[in-house]
């Protein structure tokens, strides 16, 4: 094994180096929003950032930003991108910054997601917890974003959490206000956005 | 963290290759190379390729346990794979060297006789990487080297007796929607695979590597482009996004040099949104191995509706007809018909077909070409509701059907009296993301029906149903191994047994209960003469989505199946 070390960039050194590149590995799923906020807040791959406006990421207005009049209460979720205010550009260099936006009753939210709400308006991570698909399916009769690859549900009114499928945790949650009364990002995410990788948990390391 | 930032970024767009290897020494120069001789006529005691031979059978000439002792059939070892999800590729295994894939597309080298590691290949996705499914297939064996195909979309070429990696090639671009779960298939010099992403618009192919390099030798679309044949099969431009996926590992004639690969469904879903035959989805479609070329197809059903994905490679088995020997392509397919065809070189003919599960969308098959027509009431529209069986899991799935030349008989893993309802809406384009279009998707029970999962025999030659082994209120997700012993072995449902039946009779005579469900593909080889049986359980995917509808539908709680990948070997005692 030691000589094919040194052949493939790739291949896992001895074990006390091993475990150094190991871990700086496994700390990369975590460690990347959070990464890419240490490089300040611009650029297309950077996470959303206080006073970004929220823009469509789809459709014939794409690239527009979104009042609380574009999302009517009831109606199923709209992806949206945090844009720079400054720069003007659209947050959209990594799926990871894709957002759900949805307009639910604020009378249904529970304390914690009202706090992060506009008048019913919550903001979401688009990518789901369990595999890392898009949360592009709507259930109109119980008002919850369903993931179309394994049918995990979220409820949008209480942090999205799982109430139903295989996703292990809730969506990342997306703090909301409005500036000059367009919506606007009011803090980074809370929680974790996109999926762990079965195998590679950042706290147990490969396990080789 | 701010002086590393920069490299967690590069690294986090990548995907990563880790390989550990504490036994690799046991296997330098010591290593049996794969050859095409062995590849077509590989010995009894090896496994070398996802259905075991070119033809898709599924059979192995072992007989050491047969009907009379398996009864005592007991575990030898076992080993976890350290990963979730389902666990569907068959264990490899070349002269006591076992190859096995999990998902997220780790590779295990294991002594297949002691469960040694001697190596494993890890891999890290890309973060931003959608796992529509979280699975793989299994290797392929070629040369001194093991082959695998990514979720990410590439083939990575591993060296047999170290695990290091030779080669990797980015056959295409995970962001648009594509991604690999099958096997890849070796032949002449050939990595050939296919590509998942049906429901993301993708424009599905067949590609051939060289096996040395990794270089691309041909790349042969599944949906043709302007100017080619059938590409006025599609309106517009729909033909660039319109799916008719390769998830499954290809067959293999090596007399007419041709291999035939099942389509999946056109996307949209719904035929409304793409008006014509669309070819070549839900297709078998051959292809000639030395140019790519397409030299036949046979569209099982056109404008697909029905998300019925016809993927299964046809098994390559004689037929006789009128007294006449005639080369057969057998598919038992996910509409629910069982297609019997014949392999030319200079096309696909059709012989017949009839339905093997609850069906009610095709009214009539032309008896010359096989090409069926529809109960209008039964084909979903833009804004039409309609129900449909089998449902859109299908008569059978992926999980493949096996042949067995002693018996005789043709054994399909079936999933019967299950029906869909579903209507269409506009769906607008959006790379790599989902692009099916339907509103309301739900499953129904055929009414009176008791029971779900099947193992059905068929005799090909007669057309008649032998026998048929019913599961109850579970669904069967498990692909099949046959042996000369006159056995058939499979898990696939929730409850966790894996099984072996007479394959004559359909009786049980032995089940063990494993860790986890099984989807995988079960093997059989032999060392120093003994025979084993191998399955890799870990439940997930699709067969968990499945199962959780058909709870519903008895009334029942979702049946628990924890998840976990084991790999799991068989043999009888004393041997």
């Amino acid at each position: 094994m030691a000589d094919e070390q040194d052949k493939s960039p790739l291949a896992v050194p001895r074990s006390g180096e091993r475990r150094r590149v190991l871990r700086a590995l496994c700390a990369v799923g975590l460690a990347l929003p959070m990464a890419s906020r240490a490089q300040g807040n611009s650029g297309a791959a950077s996470p959303p950032a206080e006073n970004d406006q929220l823009v469509f990421a789809f459709g014939e207005r794409a690239g527009e930003a979104i009042a609380p009049d574009d999302l009517a209460l009831g109606t199923e979720q709209v992806f949206a991108y945090p844009m720079d205010p400054l720069t003007g550009e659209v947050r959209n260099g990594t799926r990871l910054n894709q957002l759900v936006l949805v307009h639910v009753d604020p009378e249904g939210l529970s304390e914690q997601t009202r706090a992060r709400a506009v008048d019913g308006i919550v903001a979401y991570s688009g990518v789901c917890t369990h595999t890392g698909c898009d949360i592009s399916d709507w259930d109109t009769s119980s008002n919850r974003f369903q993931c179309p690859c394994h049918e995990s549900q979220f409820d949008p009114s209480d942090g999205a959490r799982v109430v139903g499928g295989p996703a292990p945790w809730q969506l990342a949650a997306l703090p909301l206000k409005l500036v000059d009364g367009m919506l606007a990002v009011a803090g980074e995410f809370e929680g974790r956005v996109g999926f762990m990788q079965p195998g590679l948990d950042p706290l147990g390391g490969l396990g080789i | 963290m701010n002086d590393r930032s920069g490299l967690y970024i590069a690294l986090g767009a990548l995907a990563l290759g880790l390989v550990w290897a504490p036994g690799a020494a046991q296997l330098a120069g010591n290593y049996s190379p794969v050859t095409d001789e062995r590849l077509r006529n590989p010995e009894p005691e090896n496994w070398l390729m996802f259905r075991r031979t070119y033809d898709g059978w599924g059979y192995s000439p072992l007989d050491q346990i047969d009907t009379d002792n398996v009864a005592g059939l007991e575990p030898v070892w076992t080993v976890s794979t350290g990963m979730t999800e389902g666990h569907q590729a068959p264990p490899i295994v070349n002269d006591g060297v076992m190859y096995v894939t999990t998902p997220l597309n780790s590779v295990l080298a294991l002594d297949a006789a002691t469960g040694d590691t001697l190596w494993q290949y890890r891999r890290q996705m890309p973060f931003d990487i959608r796992l529509g499914h979280p699975t793989n297939r299994g290797v392929a064996l070629y040369g001194d080297k093991v082959y695998t195909s990514t979720s990410d979309t590439n083939v990575v070429a591993l060296d047999a007796a170290t695990g290091e990696v030779v080669w990797e090639t980015v056959v295409e671009d995970y962001n648009g929607g594509y991604y690999m779960t099958g096997a890849p298939l070796a032949v002449n010099g050939r990595i050939m695979v296919g590509v998942s992403g049906g429901e993301r618009g993708i424009r599905g192919f067949v590609a051939a590597l060289d096996s040395e390099t990794g270089e691309e030798i041909w790349k042969s679309y599944t949906i043709p482009g302007p100017g080619e044949f059938g590409n006025d099969t599609w309106p517009g431009d729909s033909w660039q996004t319109g799916g008719a996926p390769t998830w499954v590992t290809g067959t293999y004639d090596p007399d007419l040099n041709q291999t035939y690969w099942g389509t999946g469904n056109p996307g949209p879903w719904i035929g409304d949104a793409r008006p014509g035959d669309n070819l070549y989805t839900n297709s078998l479609v051959a292809f000639d191995v030395g140019s790519g070329e397409i030299t036949g197809y046979h569209q099982y059903h056109w404008n697909g509706s029905w998300d019925w994905d016809e993927v299964s490679a046809p098994v390559l088995i004689d037929i006789t007809r009128d007294g006449q020997t005639v080369p057969g392509l057998v598919h038992a397919g996910r509409n629910g018909y069982l297609w019997l065809l014949e392999r030319r070189s200079d096309g696909i003919g059709f012989i017949d077909a009839e339905p093997y599960v609850n069906h009610n969308v095709f009214t009539r098959l032309d008896p010359e070409t096989g090409r069926p027509e529809y109960d209008p009431e039964r084909k979903p529209g833009l804004g039409k509701s309609a129900t449909f069986c089998p449902s859109l899991h299908g008569g059978k799935n992926w999980p493949p059907a096996a042949y067995n030349p002693v018996t005789g008989l043709f054994y399909i893993p079936a999933n019967d009296n299950l029906c869909t309802t579903m209507a269409g809406e506009e769906v607008e384009y959006r790379r790599g993301q989902q692009f099916v279009g339907t509103d309301i998707r739900e499953t129904s029970l055929v009414e009176g029906a008791d029971h779900v999962g099947e193992l059905q025999a068929w005799n090909l030659d007669t057309g008649e149903r032998v026998w048929m082994h019913e599961f109850g209120e579970y669904s069967n997700w498990g692909p099949i191994l046959t042996t000369a012993g006159g056995l058939v072995f499979l898990g696939g449902t929730a409850d966790r047994w894996f099984r072996a039946f007479d394959g004559v009779t359909g009786e049980i005579l032995w089940q063990a209960r494993l860790n986890s469900g099984i989807t995988g593909v079960p093997s059989s080889f032999a060392i120093d003469g003994v025979q084993y049986i191998a399955v890799q359980a870990g439940w997930g995917v699709d067969a968990a989505g499945s199962q959780r509808r058909v709870d519903g539908l008895f009334g029942n709680p979702e049946t628990i199946v924890p998840q976990g990948g084991v790999v799991w070997v068989f043999a009888l005692p004393g041997q």
